[in-house]
């Protein structure tokens, strides 16, 4: 008892110490996590990312400046025309109010704001993380989770600066909602029961992907009435967002499309094009699984089994959350984000326990090898305390290891050999030694910890070339490095800037559905189709205008009120994800609710080719056209640097629309329609159309189907 | 045969019903009040076959306050019981005030969500 005493004043500063430094450290990886996400605003500039986000900024510009009422009942007619969009009822609003309530507080730049939430609450999700691992595991394995956390490419891939989505803030309150889910297992109380419940609130508010995972996540563990009490309040919860804004059957069914895309693979690129053609709904490839959680990728197995020593309910609920996140991130790409709080998790574990073991066993043979002299008394002795020490936890075992230790010491070289002996007698002899201590040999231990602080170097070494080269691209500007130099391609601004200045306020654009968001945050007009992609039918029908031929084109167009179309064109700078690269799955879109438009039409043998093997069908189609116009005017020999290959069709005219503006590096080309003539010469327009449907029915029976706008 | 049975049964209730006249008086009172939910929750769904589910959110509000409540009531009581090992530190107190806090979140969810 004296010297449990004793040791008391120095072991209580001890904590103290480690305490401080624990919450030092836990700073440091906050700051970490901040500094890594704004390589973007440090090599361009600080602008919004991508399309989402601009949605996102869009919605939060109308918040700050209307307030929360107008906010909630706000009806969008500048999207979707003529359909129009109930943003205040169809919009997870997490993001924005989150957003909104940190503007208040600055009541100034919402730009600056918007950028720089991403790693404000990257930060956020470092510390949850540590507060859940350490529920888990102990303090020491919570801060090396959290830096790996802070550190993770990709996590770091959806929440840079600039990077303005649900992501960044969902990932913080996931990790959260399971740090209070698991302390309300640890600790019984409903008061972390309430916490969970609203936390898990505030979450589906957030997301929209992890609000659909969750409950396949969370449903394992209703096992005591604790949890049961949350789970009840979050049900209702779910159920209160699903009827607020659409009727119960368009929710489950598209939940269950969503589900159903996660457990069956094929599904989405069976029945629905529009999901299969979002790259970030393909199902990922080996390397990007390196790419993506590097070093954590083989650790997390060592993690999976250091939570079966000892099996706790919080470990237990690691290892699934673990599992279940794997098997979704197989299927789609996008998911790789939720695996990554979890491998972070899992590695924090692993190494925690490796430090343990090998520090463990550097420390208990420090002894043997300052104390030269073979005393056993001494160094019994010595070596006992040094368990004592280390063993605080365990104190039935201590007369057990010192007696392993000095039947260690007549050689090194069969050690382990004896350890392992003793260790396999020892057990069955004492039931209460629950925790098995293993001592490696000291070089072993020494080199051991040296390889691994070098493997946590190649993981910050390949986070921070992640996150500066792969991931900070803010892809609205776009730059490449030349002979002569960097050159900066800002040709999307450029067009958004210039509808926004040539253009009537109500003046309708139409595009592919990617450049929707882009185009009403920045450009500030009306668009018909964009990102949100909640009307299949309305995107077919552009794609269908894009695929067909000018005049059926201009028809459709025309039909809702379209005064300027717009599309990117990489061809002469080699940008290859302009809508030519794009246009095949405009085709299936539109080819899935109108029937004229078929796929193999534009294929000559099965291979998409614009060059002068292209077939008829896709030399005539609009997107050739608007993307070609004029095209063999740049060099003469129209050489499309993407396709490599010379263009098919070099020289034509429009006759129905006529080209208004082609910025810098021809990226992106707005045209406008042509008013319809007063006077049509020759025959009537009507009598005509039919001669020609009748005619091209006789000729293939059966097979064609007619064309709606005709 | 069928009689050995009979007062076989007689005897499972009776042994049944003198042990649970032994549990405490605050313990009963809760039981009572998880009982009454319940019932009340039946009555709703009975309801419920009879008229037609039209003002559906109500509905949901009053069935799942009506489960919501006992679940919460049933945590209490675990946490209050004496006789149990784990909550043996958890001041009661703690655990009445534990279950107003749940109580007022979720009632506060239901009058938002009854329409």
């Amino acid at each position: 008892m004296a010297a449990t005493a004793e040791t008391k004043g120095p072991s209580a500063l001890r904590n103290a110490f480690g305490g401080v430094l624990g919450v030092f450290i836990l700073l440091l990886i906050g700051v970490l996590a901040f500094s890594i996400r704004i390589f973007s605003v440090i090599k361009y500039e600080s602008v919004i990312h991508e399309f989402d986000p601009y949605f996102n900024y869009r919605v939060t510009q109308y918040l700050t400046k209307n307030g929360i009422y107008d906010f909630w009942n706000w009806f969008d007619d500048r999207t979707w025309y003529p359909l129009g969009r109930v943003i205040g009822g169809t919009v997870y609003p997490g993001l924005t109010l989150t957003a909104g309530s940190m503007w208040w507080y600055v009541l100034d730049m919402v730009e600056t704001v918007c950028v720089f939430t991403a790693p404000i609450f990257s930060a956020n999700a470092a510390w949850a993380t540590y507060l859940l691992t350490k529920e888990v595991k102990g303090t020491g394995a919570g801060l090396i989770a959290a830096a790996l956390l802070a550190m993770v490419p990709s996590y770091i891939s959806r929440s840079v600066a600039g990077s303005y989505d649900n992501e960044a803030v969902a990932i913080f309150a996931l990790v959260f909602t399971f740090y209070l889910y698991v302390k309300t297992l640890n600790t019984g109380s409903l008061f972390y029961a309430t916490l969970n419940a609203l936390s898990y609130f505030y979450m589906v508010v957030l997301g929209t992907l992890l609000a659909s995972l969750v409950p396949v996540v969370g449903f394992n563990a209703v096992m005591t009435s604790e949890h049961f009490a949350s789970f009840l309040v979050f049900m209702e919860n779910v159920t209160l967002k699903h009827n607020d804004h659409y009727n119960i059957e368009e929710a489950f069914s598209w939940h269950y499309a969503q589900l159903e895309c996660c457990f069956r693979r094929t599904y989405a690129s069976k029945y629905i094009p529009i999901i299969a053609s979002v790259s970030e709904h393909q199902p990922p490839t080996w390397p990007s699984y390196f790419m993506d959680i590097n070093v954590l990728a083989f650790l997390v197995p060592a993690g999976i089994i250091a939570c079966f020593l000892p099996l706790s309910d919080a470990s237990s609920f690691a290892v699934l959350y673990l599992v279940t996140s794997v098997y979704f991130s197989g299927v789609m790409v996008r998911l790789m984000l939720v695996l990554a709080p979890a491998a972070c998790i899992m590695s924090g574990i692993a190494l925690s326990e490796a430090y343990d073991v090998f520090t463990r066993s550097i420390k208990l043979q420090l002894p043997n090898i300052l104390d030269n002299s073979p005393d056993a008394g001494d160094i019994n002795s010595v070596s006992s305390i040094a368990q004592n020490d280390a063993s605080k936890i365990d104190s039935h075992a201590t007369t057990n290891k010192s007696e392993t230790v000095s039947k260690e010491r007549p050689s090194r070289k069969n050690r382990k050999k004896e350890k392992e002996k003793e260790i396999v007698e020892k057990v069955p002899s004492n039931s209460e030694n629950k925790k098995r201590l293993l001592v490696l040999p000291l070089e072993a231990s020494a080199v051991s910890i040296l390889l691994l602080i070098v493997l946590g170097g190649f993981y910050v070494v390949h986070c921070v070339w992640a996150a500066a080269e792969a991931y900070s691209a803010p892809s609205i500007v776009l730059t490449s490095y030349a002979p002569d130099g960097l050159h900066v391609f800002d040709d999307f601004r450029e067009a958004y800037a210039w509808l926004r200045h040539n253009t009537d306020v109500d003046d309708k654009v139409a595009s592919w559905w990617d450049y929707g968001y882009q185009t009403t945050a920045m450009a500030n007009r009306t668009v018909i189709v964009d990102n949100n992609t909640w009307n299949n039918t309305h995107i077919a029908t552009v794609g269908t205008a894009m695929s067909s031929p000018e005049k059926a084109a201009w028809e459709i167009f025309n039909s809702l009120d379209v005064k300027y179309v717009l599309v990117v064109f990489g061809g002469l700078v080699g940008y290859p994800s302009d809508d030519i690269n794009k246009f095949l799955w405009m085709v299936r879109i539109g080819g899935g609710v109108f029937p004229h438009i078929r796929e193999p039409d534009y294929l000559r043998d099965g291979q998409y080719r614009i060059d002068a093997q292209a077939t008829p069908t896709m030399l005539n189609c609009l997107m050739y056209k608007l993307s070609y116009y004029r095209f063999v005017e740049t060099d003469g020999k129209a050489f499309d640097r993407v396709r490599r290959t010379e263009i098919g069709k070099k020289y034509f005219k429009l006759t129905h629309f006529e080209e208004v503006f082609t910025t810098h590096h021809w990226m992106v080309r707005i045209y406008k329609l042509k008013p319809p003539k007063n006077r049509i010469r020759g025959k009537l327009k009507k009598p005509r159309s039919t001669s020609k449907s009748s005619s091209s029915n006789q000729k293939r029976a059966g097979n064609t189907q007619k064309n709606p706008w005709q | 045969m069928a009689k050995s049975t009979s007062s076989d049964a007689q005897m499972l209730i009776r042994s049944l019903r003198t042990a649970y006249a032994a549990t405490p008086t605050n313990l009963k009172i809760i039981d009572l009040y998880v009982v009454y939910a319940i019932v009340t929750a039946v009555i709703q769904v009975v309801c419920m076959g009879i008229v037609g589910s039209f003002p559906f959110n109500s509905f949901l509000s009053g069935v799942l306050s009506c489960e919501g409540t006992p679940v919460l009531a049933v945590c209490l009581r675990i946490q209050v019981n004496k006789e149990n090992k784990e909550f043996k530190d958890l001041p009661p107190e703690r655990a009445y005030a534990d279950f107003v806090l749940c109580d007022l979140v979720l009632h506060l969810v239901i009058m938002n969500f009854l329409g």
